[in-house]
């Protein structure tokens, strides 16, 4: 099983961090609200491990 | 003051008689009285009768209610049906289904398929009225009866007075012809989701209800549409939150529409409405007839415990579910299926009465499972939250395009039998390489033999069995039946209980679930496994 990693992981975050941002551009509140959860669920698929997926909704929810 | 029903029947089954009891001027005593006439009573009744214990069921009715109700009876009841004596006429009467498609709006975002394999006696699922399923569970009691089995149903007897002592329990009836009492060793509560019996023992029933109504409308019309399950979110013709079409015999196709919280119920129901809704699905031009129409809500709840000492509830009474995935009839037949044999056990001295703890245990297990199931299946129909609802439409979005996201997609995960594992009954499983599907706790999976037949077919008499696949047999217990099959020439059987195992000795249960395994016993250990399964150690 893997281990969920709180540390840096990405090489460019700043890069990252302005996608994200950018993805939500023109978006109401609601398309928002819609696109994250797409999101969620598109990156709970990446991580394909329900182990690492609860210590992620735990380290959230902190 | 007069005897009146509570509703109108579909079929009279067990029309009233005067009994011997009425007459007897002091109560009659019975080991074993059921309350409540319906499948699970019946099943249960017949199941024990069949095992030779003498049975009496009572119910306050002369037969089954109108209306289709339950139209989903999934192949492990059909397995237990055939036990019973009845499963060959409800799949000749039924419609038989594996496919179920579910639609967004008009797109198909996803498919199942039930029984993706053969070697099976019983098809992966049938619908069929509950009227009918009833009917003939009762008509195989008539030929049980006819070869002498001890059961007795009595029409329009109806509970009105419950005495529970350490030893048993004095019923008080009352019939047509006025009240008369009778005792009984055991009582079992197959008296429905509203149980009278639960409510004079003041048990309690606690569980979620979920706000939303759901109508059904059973329309009879000549249609072409597959034998498939069909299930719309936000379907494109909006005559409800959610839809479903199925198919049920005789030109009858089940039709639901989610309907939300606050509505009209009485205007919801005026036939003009629900053709208009029917209308909007179908399409202008296609001629129907509404068969039966009903609105319901649903809760999923059950009783902390199933056995009170010598009062046992099974079925609706003990456990509710949504309908979503046809968890409540087909559970309620496995409760029968598994209280009957222990049930008779202790009854005839053979097993200590704690055997019927391990009644409890396995079936709590099995209804936290299907309310755990039917649980997630309505939240996603019926999101209880804002966010809840977010996600569970990201999910349909991404289903169209992404496929990860169609097992995501929940309209019902259909009625399995449960796998009683950690059961006090398992013996430890000791088959290495053995297929995870037959471990200890499993219920058997049918198989097509080499020598002709299904395995199934071998596991239905009383009593204990013990498969032997290529091994030694040891030297067995007083009683118990032994089956030797040649695994090599059989591949169902090979896959379903070696995998990669070369040989193996399964000890079963007469309710065809998995008590032990081995690759090699000897008596001691074989012995000593019968005693666990039986609740002696």
């Amino acid at each position: 099983m893997g281990k969920l990693t709180l540390d840096p992981n990405l090489a460019a975050p700043d890069d990252a961090y302005a996608a994200l941002i950018e993805a939500h551009e023109g978006l109401t509140r609601e398309e928002s609200e819609a696109l994250n959860a797409r999101l969620i669920l598109i990156l709970m698929n990446q991580v394909g491990d329900l182990h690492v997926i609860r210590e992620a909704l735990a380290a959230a929810r902190r | 003051m007069t005897y009146q029903d509570r509703y109108p029947l579909a079929f009279r089954l067990y029309p009233y008689a005067r009994s011997a009891d009425q007459d007897a001027g002091q109560p009659a005593h019975h080991p074993v009285a059921i309350v409540g006439g319906g499948p699970i009573g019946v099943a249960t009744g017949l199941d024990l009768a069949l095992r030779g214990v003498p049975v009496v069921v009572l119910d306050d009715h002369e037969g089954v209610g109108l209306g289709s109700r339950a139209i989903c009876f999934a192949k492990r009841t059909l397995e237990i049906a055939d036990r019973l004596g009845c499963g060959r006429q409800v799949v000749d009467k039924g419609v038989v289904w594996n496919r179920g498609r579910v639609f967004h709006d008009r797109d198909e975002v996803f498919s199942f398929d039930l029984l993706p394999e053969d070697g099976h006696r019983y098809p992966a699922f049938v619908n069929l009225q509950q009227p009918w399923f009833e009917r003939f569970l009762v008509e195989a009691v008539d030929r049980a009866k006819a070869q002498g089995a001890p059961i007795e149903i009595r029409g329009r007897n109806r509970l009105t007075g419950l005495e529970v002592g350490e030893d048993g329990v004095t019923l008080r009836l009352d019939t047509p012809d006025g009240p008369y009492s009778l005792t009984a060793d055991w009582l079992i509560a197959c008296d429905g989701a509203r149980s009278p019996i639960r409510e004079m023992m003041g048990l309690g029933f606690e569980g979620r209800v979920f706000e939303d109504n759901f109508l059904i409308a059973d329309v009879k019309m000549k249609a072409d549409f597959p034998t498939e399950r069909w299930f719309w979110f936000e379907p494109w013709f909006k005559s409800g939150a959610s839809a479903l079409l199925h198919k049920q015999p005789d030109d009858i196709w089940r039709i639901d529409f989610q309907l939300g919280w606050n509505i009209d119920r009485k205007a919801e129901l005026d036939p003009a409405r629900i053709r208009k809704r029917v209308d909007q699905m179908l399409g202008p031009g296609v001629e129907y007839e509404l068969d039966w129409t009903s609105i319901y809500t649903f809760q999923c709840r059950r009783m902390e415990r199933f056995r009170h000492g010598r009062v046992i509830f099974a079925g609706d009474a003990a456990h509710q579910v949504s309908p979503f995935g046809a968890r409540g009839a087909n559970s309620g037949i496995q409760d029968a299926d598994n209280l009957g044999w222990k049930l008779a056990a202790v009854l005839k001295g053979q097993a200590p009465e704690r055997l019927l703890d391990s009644y409890d245990a396995e079936r709590i297990h099995a209804a936290d499972e299907n309310i755990r199931n039917s649980t997630r299946s309505t939240d996603f129909i019926t999101p209880k939250t804002p966010q809840s609802r977010v996600f569970r439409d990201a999910v349909l979005q991404l289903a169209a395009h992404a496929s990860f996201a169609r097992p995501m997609v929940n309209s019902g995960r259909l009625s399995v039998p449960a796998v009683y594992d950690g059961s006090a009954l398992n013996t430890p499983d000791a088959l290495p390489g053995g297929p995870a599907r037959t471990r200890p706790g499993a219920p058997c999976p049918d198989a097509a033999l080499a020598e002709g037949g299904y395995l199934l077919d071998q596991l239905q008499e009383d009593g204990f069995t013990l498969l032997v696949l290529g091994a030694t047999p040891p030297t067995r217990p007083e009683g118990l039946r032994m089956l030797r099959l040649d695994a090599g020439a059989s591949p169902h059987l090979r896959d379903r209980y070696l995998g990669t195992a070369e040989r193996a000795l399964y000890l079963i249960r007469p309710d065809q679930h998995v008590a032990a395994r081995w690759a090699a016993c000897d008596a001691e250990k074989l012995a000593r496994a019968l005693d666990r399964a039986m609740g002696r150690l």
